[in-house]
């Protein structure tokens, strides 16, 4: 790791009045996805600001029959939280086909959603990639893109988004609740959060400089079933190749794009009458095979299809 | 910069420079070289502690995060006189070949136990709402997060199902 200092926050005020005062700054909670891209001098931060012990991990209830989580609640609390579990299941669902235990003891839902992308190339400092050094290139474009994005890419960056936590709060329509450093507080729905990657794939999120995610806000669950499936290369402790999550006639798939994917077209599909399969056929009628991830486009669309007739309560 | 962490039990007043991991300090600064370093980056659950009774990967935290926290590594887990009951199951089923993952495993197996009770799920749990049934397969998945090379997993599952009290 590149030389930094650090400085544990007293307050949610103080530390984003700190990330935005100090030049190379970063906030550190979980520290499960930073560290590993500090030690591959990935992120090369001069100073940390360790806001894991706000007092931000409370699950309550909202006022409108929802659920307020706090940016520091670890995904494991989340996870088995009994509110979750009953009204939330799809969260629950996608946090565990997540990571191993012990890492979602340590990670935050906050961190969860701003994790980087696992491309190989972002990965490989030896390698061009525009979201790790801007203007050197796309090394996925034309190279190993077996688990590239499919929708929403750009000729800048075809890397995924990998939280499945993200795809479920997607499908709930889930808000992101923040802290300023000018001492407002803002909030934008978790679709809003990410970006697509455009010409600046290096700027991943609407959050501005300093900006602290402070909670997630769940709307009370919409009628329907909620079904999380996710495809991958082994059965547990591996990134995506393609998720769904499912609420109601809601759809939202992970691992396909730059940030969890909301499948509006699929939606409108479904709500006109149409079947599973159509609807997922809809959605997909754009996406794109850049050489090696085109089984990516009939994997999504099978797991859709499944997804959407197991919420459904049909055979899946 | 300075921290106090309780390892074992025993608190340490540190100054550390900030970029040391847990799992350095413990191997290279206190001696407990028990924990093990294997990928370094969370990969292969062979750093595997309990901080405050929850079982994490030490490589992927710095010391300084865990000023005020209990630190519990396979040294303070059990004794050669005492061993935990995991511990004394491992060497029951032989679920270990090189013993190079075993404190990570065994750490992770500990930790398990009281997750269980907790009634936390796992991705293999059917229904998130009924009291847990605790499977072969909860049992695998929610020890995938440690690699072990020589392919002990039988023995492993077995010892842990030993310490649950089912017959293996």
């Amino acid at each position: 790791m590149r030389p930094f200092t650090y400085e544990r926050a007293a307050g949610v005020g103080e530390a984003v009045k700190r990330a935005a005062e100090t030049p190379g700054a970063r906030f550190i909670a979980g520290g499960t996805n930073l560290l590993d891209l500090m030690k591959l001098h990935i992120e090369t931060p001069t100073h940390l600001i360790d806001v894991g012990r706000l007092p931000l991990s409370q699950i309550e209830p909202t006022a409108e029959g929802g659920l307020r989580i706090g940016a520091m609640a670890s995904n494991s609390q989340v996870a088995g939280e009994e509110t979750v579990k009953r009204r939330y299941p799809v969260l629950a669902r996608a946090i565990l086909a997540g990571g191993s235990q012990q890492l979602r003891n340590k990670a935050s839902v906050g961190g969860n959603l701003l994790q980087r992308t696992r491309c190989a190339y972002f990965y490989d400092t030896t390698k061009p990639c525009n979201k790790r050094r801007p203007g050197s290139g796309c090394g996925a474009l034309e190279g190993l893109n077996r688990n590239s994005a499919i929708l929403g890419q750009s000729t800048a960056c075809i890397a995924t988004h990998p939280s499945d936590m993200a795809v479920a709060l997607a499908a709930l329509n889930a808000v992101v609740e923040t802290a300023l450093p000018d001492g407002t507080a803002g909030r934008l729905p978790v679709l809003d959060l990410h970006r697509l990657p455009g010409d600046t794939p290096h700027i991943e999120t609407a959050l501005a400089p300093g900006e602290l995610i402070t909670a997630v806000v769940l709307p009370p669950p919409p009628e329907g079933g909620q079904v999380y499936r996710k495809a991958r290369d082994r059965a547990s402790y591996a990134g995506g190749l393609a998720s769904v999550a499912v609420v109601g006639g809601r759809i939202a798939l992970g691992a396909v794009a730059h940030k969890p994917w909301r499948a509006e077209k699929a939606e409108a599909a479904l709500a006109a009458g149409a079947a599973p399969a159509e609807a997922m056929a809809a959605e997909l009628a754009e996406a794109r095979d850049n050489g090696r991830n085109g089984f990516k486009i009939a994997l999504t669309a099978r797991l859709g299809a499944a997804a959407l007739a197991e919420a459904s309560g049909s055979t899946p | 910069m300075q921290a106090t962490i309780t390892v074992n039990g025993e608190p340490r007043t540190l100054d550390l420079d900030p970029r040391t991991t847990l799992l350095d300090l413990l191997r290279e600064r206190l001696g407990l070289t028990g924990t093990k370093k294997g990928c370094d980056h969370g990969q292969c659950g062979a750093c595997t502690v309990l901080v405050n009774g929850v079982r994490i990967n030490s490589c992927l935290s710095l010391a300084v995060m865990h000023d005020g926290d209990e630190v519990t590594t396979i040294e303070g887990l059990g004794t050669p006189e005492r061993l935990h009951p995991v511990q004394k199951a491992f060497l029951e089923h032989d679920a270990f070949q090189c013993g190079y993952c075993t404190p990570g495993q065994i750490c992770s197996a500990a930790a398990l136990l009281k997750e269980l009770e907790a009634g936390w799920p796992s991705q293999e749990t059917a229904d998130l709402t009924a009291p847990l049934a605790v499977t072969d397969d909860e049992l695998r998945e929610r020890m995938s997060g440690n690699i072990c090379r020589c392919s002990a997993y039988p023995q492993i599952i077995a010892a842990i199902k030993d310490v649950l009290g089912e017959t293996a």
